[in-house]
């Protein structure tokens, strides 16, 4: 898949494997109890709590987002009514690491 | 129609699983989501092998569709369940694509895969096989799609909503921002349309929000007219299928048409105009 014909996330979002470029990385792992979480989702909110992206969390509770420069929320939901909201702050060029742990 | 006859939950689904009129069919972009578990019997169609056409920017075909069909084991008298990932967006986009060619007996799994997930309901890994079929597709309802045209004839004249996330539809970004940003068109949105993000629709687990808190939403807050002419887009024509839904199928509006070209198609013509910011 490329970005330009899709819009869908897959488990984990996009992998971000030739360093952040120009993008504003954030990317992290969702664990409970030290195993990772999945199924589960990992939401994107903007600086007024407005929903921008999702993705399933991968296999190894993983989820990768671009983002613009700037403070954001991310949001986790897992199975059994679990949630949490991390506070996130984004810069272009740099991948900002976010791991959750429920 | 009602709520019931386009929508059903998760337990209506889980009681009617063995119902041999009833199809369930998972439907995403990302089909490896569906070859590691699905919903028991459900069988899959891949948003972009399956309904667009391999060469030209355009849908498959009246016969393709058909062939679809067949292969599926899907008739025409057979009530089709869809559900998906990314909160239903390629269910919806099928469930509408499903009434272009003429389906009738059509619904939405309502919260689609996550909320099924969420519940921590049945997945299963056998691939579903179902016995070919005779299937017989209507020509394209255009009553419900909308080009690039018709979208820029409605500047101004009739509503325009684009279901984008507010950082889409400002210029700040120029996709979902779980996509890298580098893409071909230009960001902005076209002149007159309302930003209704899609997710304003959906709580949190992926369910439509009921129907007097859709109608606030899109008449109060955003100040659409419904007695007016809809056009909704998104970037590929599919989170815009997500909001057609809501407005042609759960709060019953008679002229609401979704543009799939959406904005990979408009914010690369030459000389259509485009708009920037937070629009009014």
């Amino acid at each position: 898949m490329t970005a330009a014909e899709g819009c869908g996330a897959p488990a984990g979002g996009i992998k971000n494997n030739a360093g952040p470029g120009s993008q504003a990385v954030v990317q992290g792992r969702v664990s409970r109890s030290g195993s990772p979480v999945s199924p589960g989702y990992a939401r994107l909110l903007n600086a007024d709590g407005e929903f921008v992206a999702e993705v399933p969390l991968g296999d190894d509770g993983g989820f990768t987002f671009y983002a613009a420069p700037g403070d954001w929320t991310l949001r986790v939901l897992a199975p059994g009514g679990l949630r949490a909201d991390r506070a996130v702050t984004a810069d272009t060029g740099k991948i900002t690491e976010l791991d959750v742990a429920l | 129609m009602s709520r019931s006859d386009v929508l059903v939950d998760a337990d209506w689904v889980q009681a009617h699983l063995d119902d041999p009129g009833l199809v369930v069919v998972e439907v995403d972009e990302d089909t490896s989501a569906y070859d590691k578990c699905h919903i028991r019997g459900a069988v899959k169609i891949d948003w972009k092998k399956d309904l667009q056409d391999p060469v030209r920017r355009d849908f498959v075909d009246r016969a393709g569709f058909e062939a679809l069909m067949c292969a599926r084991g899907i008739r025409n008298d057979h009530t089709v369940i869809l559900y998906g990932g990314n909160n239903n967006w390629f269910a919806a986009y099928a469930y509408w694509y499903f009434k272009l060619y003429g389906h009738d007996k059509v619904k939405l799994l309502d919260g689609g895969r996550k909320k099924w997930e969420l519940d921590s309901r049945e997945l299963v890994t056998d691939v579903t096989r179902r016995r070919s079929v005779r299937y017989r597709a209507e020509e394209q309802d255009t009553a419900i799609r909308a080009f690039r045209d018709d979208v820029i004839a409605a500047i101004g004249n009739l509503n325009l909503v684009d279901v984008r996330s507010p950082d889409e539809f400002s210029g700040r970004l120029l996709a979902p921002a779980h996509l890298p940003q580098e893409q071909a068109q230009r960001a902005g949105h076209i002149p007159t349309a309302k930003n209704v993000p899609w997710s304003k629709a959906a709580r949190d687990d992926g369910t439509f929000r009921d129907d007097d808190e859709l109608r606030t939403l899109y008449q109060d807050q955003a100040g659409l007219d419904l007695g007016r002419e809809t056009i909704a887009y998104c970037r590929i024509g599919e989170r815009s299928a997500h909001t057609w839904f809501v407005l042609h199928e759960l709060l019953e509006l008679p002229n609401v048409r979704n543009y799939d070209g959406s904005w990979t198609e408009y914010g690369s013509l030459v000389g259509v105009p485009i708009e920037l910011g937070a629009g009014n």
